[in-house]
């Protein structure tokens, strides 16, 4: 069951060749072997997901279902789940105990999806490992001494793993197709604003945005269908019609106008992800694509301009967390302002605190014009570069990560080697633009993943060239091997 | 621009973090870097670009002025560190 599609799943559940409770089941079973060695997960919720597996098991039989009713699937520990653990991750969440639920949360509980749990996650979405979380990495299920990529690590490894179908994510700077690239799934990011972040933990307001990872551009369709949609609740959310995805998948690429920005094929590209990437687009060329070289000359600035923005917007957001209300207090504080600094400073990780140092600082006072408002002005070049590109063209192309999945502690000493993870992904979350990641292949038998960038509102066009290249390729249909023998504690794989 | 200790603890505060006398040195430079790095950002003339806050460039929506939430106080201050009467128990706040 656990290498079926979801359309798949779907088709036996409603000819009930299974009941979601087994499909369930079976997925809870695959948790409790194989999640020890991956450490995907923060926190399981087998019995909500067992009611939740009841309830679609009354609606499939009255007939009362959609395309989801009764799949199994995780959600990022970053989205509010109510009465359940959401931890972003980190210590300052270990004891918050959600009360209500994220919008996301609902509209997939609506649609009788199960909740099986949530996934690890670097500390409130910072990084690009999953290292930097309070309940230590996750391992890529391809090589367990590896990172599975960050900040949505869990779910990109439980995809990969085929612990569940389909996992929600959040990308900020690259957190839902960096990992899908590392673990070889597929990951798509929206439009911003397209999905909303009522109940999403804030890591950068203007950035942020919720997201689907799955094993292939059609289960992808199926949950970005039922998360995407106006949210009176989440003032940035955009009222604008959500297109039907799946019905969309199956449309020819013929005269599809492919954009290969030239800034992305830099000499920090890995030769062996290169390759793949060429092959790839090759592929698209074959189903009767139009492929042109593109520049995005601003395209080396996003990195600077995301670690003014993000870090500044970071420092505003946590600063909710003082050890007041909810989450993590110090023990024996003196005074009031002992207490914040404390329950702050050993509630957060290094990271954390790093980037709210960096965010202090470019936005305080003599310092906001030459950092922060120079980074929002680069930000606006950013954008234009590709509004500039998208009158040519329809997708941009170009690798996901500059090499694949790198070893756990590997960049654990230079901060800023780590941000250059990054350098692809993050000007797409600054321009708003929406993007994905697939599957193309393997370098030295590591995944790696095409980026795929369209303009605003082309989430459909983004999944039908993915899904185009998944007829035609079985990148995305690869599993790793033995993930049963892995132990935390054998050190050797 | 190098930041120094005194900076550290200039910053530290304003964001109500503790950072000891061991880490400071070690903050200070990595934060001298990361800074570094970010001045990049300097190389490119944007005297007549309007900064954008939104990736969209849209505004803030307006609602009407009604009351919409329930009181869920008591529920929401079930999982607070210290609460009495309804209110959030802290330590003495320094005068």
């Amino acid at each position: 069951m656990h290498e079926q599609s979801v359309a798949e799943l779907q088709r036996g559940l409603q000819a009930r060749q299974f009941s979601s409770v087994e499909l369930t089941m079976s997925c809870l079973a695959r948790i409790e072997a194989l999640d020890r060695g991956l450490n995907s997960l923060i926190t399981v919720t087998g019995e909500r997901a067992l009611a939740q597996a009841r309830a679609a098991d009354a609606r499939l039989a009255a007939g009362d279902s959609s395309p989801l009713t009764g799949i199994p699937m995780l959600h990022k520990d970053i989205f509010c789940t109510r009465g359940v653990r959401t931890s972003c991750g980190s210590r300052m969440l270990d004891n918050f105990v959600a009360p209500y639920d994220a919008t996301v949360v609902e509209r997939l509980d609506a649609s009788g999806m199960c909740m099986l749990g949530k996934t690890n996650m670097d500390e409130f979405a910072m990084g690009s490992s999953t290292e930097s979380s309070f309940y230590g990495a996750t391992r890529n299920p391809w090589d367990g001494e590896r990172v599975p990529g960050g900040s949505s690590g869990g779910s990109a490894a439980a995809v990969a793993a085929r612990l569940v179908p389909l996992a929600t994510g959040t990308d900020t700077g690259g957190s839902i197709r960096q990992p899908a690239a590392m673990c070889g799934v597929t990951g798509i990011k929206p439009t911003y604003g397209r999905v909303s972040r009522y109940g999403m933990v804030a890591f950068a307001s203007s950035l942020d945005q919720g997201g689907a990872i799955a094993r292939s551009a059609e289960d992808a369709a199926l949950l970005l269908a039922a998360m995407a949609g106006f949210d009176e609740r989440d003032s940035t959310s955009i009222d604008k019609p959500v297109d039907d995805y799946p019905a969309l998948l199956a449309q020819s690429l013929s005269g599809l106008r492919i954009g290969l920005p030239k800034e992305y094929f830099d000499e920090g590209l890995d030769p062996g992800v290169a390759a793949c990437v060429e092959d790839a687009i090759r592929e698209f060329e074959g189903m009767g694509a139009v492929i042109a070289d593109v520049s995005l000359p601003h395209a080396p600035l996003s990195i600077p301009a995301y670690y003014v923005v993000a870090p500044a917007e970071c420092s505003s957001n946590l600063s909710r967390y003082d050890g007041v209300r909810f989450g993590y207090r110090a023990d024996g504080a003196s005074d009031l302002m002992d207490m914040y600094k404390r329950s702050r400073s050993e509630g957060f990780g290094a990271e954390v605190k790093r980037r709210i140092m960096v965010g202090t600082y470019v936005l305080s006072a003599g310092y906001y014009d030459a950092y922060y408002l120079k980074a929002q002005r680069l930000r606006r070049r950013i954008s234009e570069d590709f509004q500039k590109a998208f009158e040519q063209f329809d997708v941009l192309m170009g690798a996901t990560a500059p090499s694949v999945a790198f070893k756990i502690g590997e960049k654990a000493d230079d901060p800023i080697t780590m941000y250059l993870c990054d350098v692809y992904t993050t000007g797409v979350n600054l321009a708003g633009l929406p993007a994905a990641s697939i599957p193309v292949g393997f370098a030295d038998g590591l995944p790696v993943g095409l980026h795929l960038i369209g303009d605003y509102f082309q989430e459909a066009r983004l999944l039908n060239a993915a899904h185009q290249y998944q007829q035609v390729s079985d990148w995305h249909l690869q599993m790793p091997r033995d993930l049963g023998e892995r132990s935390p504690a054998d050190e050797k794989r | 621009m190098a930041i120094d200790r005194d900076e550290i603890l200039r910053i530290a505060h304003l964001a109500r973090l503790e950072v000891s006398d061991e880490a400071s040195a070690r903050t200070a430079g990595e934060l001298t870097n990361i800074l570094e790095f970010v001045g990049k950002l300097n190389a490119v003339d944007t005297s007549d670009v309007t900064p954008m806050a939104h990736p969209l460039d849209a505004s803030q929506r307006f609602r009407e002025d009604r009351i919409t939430e329930a009181d869920r106080r008591s529920e929401f201050q079930a999982g607070a560190p210290a609460v009495e009467d309804g209110l959030y128990l802290v330590p003495r706040v320094i005068e």
